[in-house]
């Protein structure tokens, strides 16, 4: 069974449709990696995933048990996250919160799921470190560490690698392909740098304001929404 | 030393000492959500919505504090929804918000009593004519306060940090949002008592900027902030007492001296 169905999915702002014809089904285990152009609907179809935006037609269905506040999501840096004043540990911390139910406070169970995701990513020794201070590539393996507290099954992770050099770059696209691997957690991904899409992920959807392609990563490279995406260059 | 004691040995003095730690705690707790989440005009608007709520009440002769408090926490949902849905931007919708209802105050004030020292102890604070009941209610509301933000701390933290993250992880963001703005509206009229309509938000904003400054983590700064703020109000209380001078504005002062510590402390940090 499917762990995330899409069917005949579509989106519109204020009644102007900007995304139609979405159709994927994702299993367990799985690494999709979403790409298109900047305005082909990506960021849209992460917030229809996560339930902040209402489809305008069709349907997404979750299986395996999973719910839909369960997802583990990595959302774009904003600029407020930036400056603010926060310890790691308070950063990973809360992304327990959706497993707290009608608790109020954290207990030894969720700052030991944190203490772990955290030694997971190799900043364990940063628990106390203020994030502000931290670099870009750290800053991003807190953001990982936190959305694993919040998911056993699904990442979402939008544009994960934005900012980043070639070094952290290449770090971070290893954690989510070993978390990936090691824990079978599926793996859906906004990029922009389909390089790195078609080598790492083992499926794509590619967008452009309609569902251009979908299926798997290796039939991706000799299709022809890929030779245009590129100009003509061959992945 | 001895002068200390006879000046908490008047009944004035321990309400004012009671009310006003305990204003000032909330303030500071709060202050460091609105300030990171860019809210800061809130306070300051609010502040306008209680004078005329104040004012208006006064002149119908209805007890002030328990009149100004509901108009106050409507007023904060009202801004709060506006300010994240209407085309009109959010800080200039504040500003209408609050010149009107200044000006409402005002019409009242000058229909009915004129400017008396009651209006004026609006205006600017007068933490030592509270009377036996407005205290009361004032240690009660407050409690309550810092009893709802110490129970939903974890959440009040994902929303502040992070509200689409804690949005997409079930978290009623919506929810925990109205519930900042309904404690900053009644902390904010309380605190109106205390240092008046003028200057309630510095209170609000001082405490954490000044934490902020020297503090890395989210706790330390709750903590550091409501340090400052305490303090800053005890050495406000005391000056005031013996110099003579508006406790408000000395109050005021006390913060941003800290303030400025604050700011040197910080940058010999980064450098």
């Amino acid at each position: 069974m499917a762990i995330i169905t899409a069917k005949d999915l579509s989106f519109a702002y204020d009644g102007k449709t900007v995304l139609e014809g979405v159709n994927f089904a994702l299993s367990v285990g799985d690494y999709l990696c979403v790409v298109g152009e900047n305005g082909s609907g990506k960021s849209t179809l992460v917030k229809g995933l996560l339930g902040l935006k209402a489809p305008d037609g069709g349907s997404i269905v979750f299986g395996e048990g999973l719910k839909p506040t369960e997802i583990g999501y990595l959302p774009q840096q904003t600029a407020l996250q930036r400056d603010f004043p926060a310890s790691v540990r308070e950063v990973v911390l809360s992304g327990c919160l959706n497993g707290l139910g009608r608790r109020l406070h954290y207990g030894p169970a969720e700052r030991e799921r944190a203490r772990m995701n955290m030694e997971r990513m190799g900043i364990e020794e940063l628990a106390d470190t203020s994030y502000q201070a931290l670099s870009g590539g750290q800053q991003q393996r807190v953001l990982l560490a936190r959305a694993l507290c919040a998911t056993k099954k699904l990442l979402l992770l939008d544009e994960p690698v934005t900012g980043l050099d070639p070094i952290a770059t290449g770090e971070m696209y290893n954690l989510i392909k070993l978390v990936n691997l090691c824990d079978s957690i599926t793996v859906v991904m906004v990029s922009h740098d389909i390089h790195a899409a078609v080598r790492y992920a083992t499926h794509i959807l590619h967008l452009g304001q309609r569902q251009l392609y979908f299926g798997t990563a290796a039939d991706y490279k000799e299709s022809a929404p890929a030779r245009r995406f590129l100009g003509g260059s061959r992945l | 030393m001895s002068e200390l004691a006879r000046m908490f040995s008047y009944h004035f003095m321990q309400r004012a000492l009671i009310v006003g730690v305990l204003v000032s705690l909330c303030a500071a707790l709060l202050g460091v959500s609105l300030v990171l989440k860019r809210y800061s005009m809130i306070g300051d608007g609010l502040s306008h919505v209680g004078f005329g709520a104040l004012a208006v009440a006064s002149a119908f002769h209805l007890a002030p504090l328990a009149a100004a408090v509901p108009v106050v926490v409507l007023a904060a949902i009202l801004l709060l929804r506006m300010s994240q849905s209407s085309r009109l931007k959010g800080d200039a919708l504040i500003a209408l918000v609050s010149s009107s209802a200044l000006a409402v105050g005002v019409i009242s004030v000058s229909l009915t009593t004129g400017m008396n020292t009651e209006v004026s102890s609006y205006m600017f604070g007068s933490v030592l004519s509270l009377s036996r009941s407005d205290a009361i209610l004032s240690v009660l509301l407050s409690l309550a306060v810092l009893l709802l933000f110490a129970a939903f701390y974890p959440r009040l933290f994902a929303v502040t940090f992070d509200e689409s993250f804690a949005r997409a992880t079930g978290t009623r963001a919506a929810r925990y949002n109205t519930l900042l703005a309904v404690l900053t509206a009644v902390t904010v009229v309380l605190g109106m008592r205390m240092m008046g309509a003028l200057l309630i938000s510095s209170l609000i904003i001082f405490p954490a900027l000044s934490a902020m400054r020297v503090c890395r983590s989210f706790r330390s700064v709750i903590l550091c902030a409501a340090c400052v703020s305490v303090g800053c109000f005890l050495a406000g209380l005391v000056a005031s007492y013996f110099l003579s001078t508006p406790t408000g504005a000395s109050i005021v002062i006390a913060n941003l001296l800290v303030f400025g510590l604050c700011s040197l402390l910080g940058m010999r940090n980064i450098h």
